[in-house]
């Protein structure tokens, strides 16, 4: 039951964040790239503020695979490295985190455009 | 201004044209996004799961939790690519919307597509420069914030 | 000489006529519902490395093929006018450029294809010229590249958004007689109402469109019932829609290419096609060969364009429309 309720709340948590980005997409005149920004700057604010630890606890990647994970990642990596080396940590935290995820993004796009070419959509 | 359609004003026409232009069909969009970006989410946690589960330990070794988290961005992104490469992370877009947009894989797909689509300019001033065309605005403003945030905590803890 | 009636119309003294025309589209098109009615249908890339280099080889491939349905040489031809819309016109300066013919490159987004048969008439009627081919070309590759977003990024569209045609086609316009003749032409305005949404070019457009037809009639005398159809460009399902309403045209006598080369629903293209390529296309293919078989007399052909550049989109900049009509008459 444990594993169940686990991945329901996984489920529920993504796919409401999602969801909260199509209300955007549909009822305003934002557009994605806009959209994008705003989840990352709110993440990183709502880990600030302390409210996305709970979030997390919650909705586990649920909650860190949306793009405001993503600042969850960067707030969480500057508070680490401020707590460890000072002043220094302000500029060397935040992407040490994500820098997983970028640098992966970067190398294997890098692939892709080498082996892969566009297509244009079914008809 | 001199244009006259019987008196048209600006204003007119932007009812007139409102009325006009069909709204999404905000239901469906939200409930395609939803399941789209709940089960993207899942595949994360199965795979997060799988690896660091103690059956899985046999093969890879001991996985803590932070490499687990690590390696499941990386499988994330390394799906979204995957999808982009093989030319369908467009068409799942074209049908769940934000539901692959939000999620990591999505943030792949941004960084993927420009990278393909600009090769044709070469491999420096085309896939090199225009990688992050649209990924670009979510590092810089991330950054951007965290330092801010993190400039905060240095002051106040 | 063209002869000027009232504000922006000119009628033309020295028949002009459109003598043969041509079209080659892309396999959505040929899967729409006038699939049947194309010369040649290709692949959207047509095996070439860029988006660019194709449409650059459908325009050239689309002139070969006019040529080739005429007696004539390319030495007989005056002129070449032709658009696109890539950046200053890659496609039609790449395609045309072992053409050999005089060249003239337009901008006039979507209604490039009238804005030349305006100038042709012109060109003819001043006795200079006798063989001027007016084409137009657009591929909804380069043309989401341009404008949108990279090929394969996710992401949806509303549905309002219109369809970019993959499609180049041509007109031969003679100062010979025979075939359908231009008998007037009428030289659009740019009319902008303050439509900020690059999804929604039917509703940016339609009021260039109202704006050239209302102009059209009054400066002839005439009601839109002297024609057997008012056809416009790419206003799509939303932007015709808008046009009726505003000008009280009737859906029996105004007909949209945009609206009707995909199926909207089967097709998922939302409010229609879009695009230089799409009344080229359907001028040349389905309302010429009705023009020559009798079904139709009289038409106006109004192409529909809206004046934006990716750089006016993001200064925030309103998009403008712009619409030239031309009389066809047999």
């Amino acid at each position: 039951m444990d594993i169940l309720l686990k991945y329901l709340s996984v489920f529920a948590v993504g796919g409401l964040l999602c969801m909260i980005a199509q209300i955007l997409l549909d009822k305003t005149k934002l557009t994605s790239a806009r959209i994008l920004v705003l989840y990352v700057v709110s993440g990183v604010l709502l880990t600030a503020a302390g409210v996305y630890e709970y979030v997390v606890k919650i909705g586990h990647f649920g909650a860190t695979i949306p793009l405001t994970g993503f600042g969850y990642s960067l707030c969480k990596g500057v508070f680490k490295a401020v707590d460890m080396y000072g002043f220094r940590g302000i500029f060397t935290g935040g992407l040490a985190d994500v820098a997983a995820g970028i640098i992966t993004a970067v190398f294997l796009a890098l692939a892709a455009a080498l082996f892969s070419r566009p297509k244009s959509k079914k008809i | 201004m001199d244009h006259d359609l019987n008196g048209l004003t600006k204003e007119k026409y932007a009812a007139v044209a409102d009325r006009h232009s069909a709204g999404s069909n905000v239901v469906k969009n939200c409930a395609l996004a939803f399941v789209s970006g709940g089960l993207i989410c899942i595949i994360a946690q199965l795979f997060y799961d799988l690896i660091t589960c103690s059956a899985a330990s046999h093969i890879f070794g001991e996985i803590d939790e932070e490499s687990g988290k690590t390696l499941t961005v990386m499988f994330m992104v390394f799906l979204g690519v995957l999808l982009t490469a093989l030319n369908v992370y467009d068409e799942i877009g074209r049908v769940a919307g934000a539901g692959t947009i939000v999620p990591i894989t999505g943030f792949a797909n941004s960084i993927t597509s420009p990278a393909m689509e600009y090769k044709s300019e070469g491999f420096i001033l085309g896939v090199g420069s225009q990688m992050f065309r649209v990924a670009g605005p979510v590092i810089v403003y991330g950054t951007a914030a965290s330092v801010t945030a993190g400039f905060i905590y240095y002051l106040i803890r | 000489m063209s002869v000027k009636k009232g504000r922006q119309t000119y009628v033309n003294d020295r028949g002009v006529y459109i003598r043969e025309t041509a079209a080659i589209v892309g396999p959505r098109e040929k899967a729409g519902p006038l699939g049947d009615c194309f010369d040649e249908v290709r692949p959207e890339d047509w095996g070439e490395k860029t988006w660019e280099k194709a449409e650059a080889k459908f325009i050239c491939a689309a002139f070969h093929k006019l040529m080739g349905k005429t007696d004539r040489k390319t030495e007989d031809i005056d002129c070449v006018l032709a658009g696109d819309l890539m950046n200053q016109c890659t496609a039609s300066s790449i395609g045309l450029k072992d053409s050999n013919a005089p060249y003239l490159g337009l901008f006039g987004a979507c209604s490039t294809i009238a804005e030349g048969m305006c100038i042709a008439s012109f060109l003819i009627n001043s006795g200079g010229m006798d063989n001027v081919v007016c084409m137009a070309s657009s591929n909804f590759c380069s043309a989401e590249k341009t404008y949108r977003t990279p090929v394969e990024q996710g992401g949806q569209r509303p549905p309002t958004s219109q369809w970019t045609v993959t499609a180049a086609g041509g007109l031969w316009l003679s100062s010979e007689p025979g075939g359908p003749e231009i008998t007037s032409v009428t030289v659009g305005r740019i009319v902008d109402f303050n439509i900020t949404d690059s999804n929604n070019m039917g509703a940016a457009m339609a009021p260039a469109a109202a704006d050239t037809i209302m102009t059209h009639m009054s400066d002839l005398n005439r009601t839109p019932d002297y024609y057997d159809a008012v056809i416009t460009g790419d206003l799509g399902i939303t932007g015709s829609g808008i046009l009726r309403e505003i000008t009280g045209l009737s859906e029996s006598v105004h007909m949209d290419c945009g609206a009707m080369i995909f199926d909207p629903v089967k097709q998922r293209t939302n409010s229609g096609g879009s695009g230089c390529g799409c009344g080229t296309a359907v001028l040349s293919c389905c309302f010429y060969p009705k023009l020559i078989r009798g079904e139709m007399k009289k038409i106006l052909f109004v192409a529909t364009g809206a004046l934006m550049s990716p750089v006016s989109v993001m200064q925030s900049e309103s998009i403008s429309g712009i619409a030239h009509a031309v009389a066809i008459e047999i």
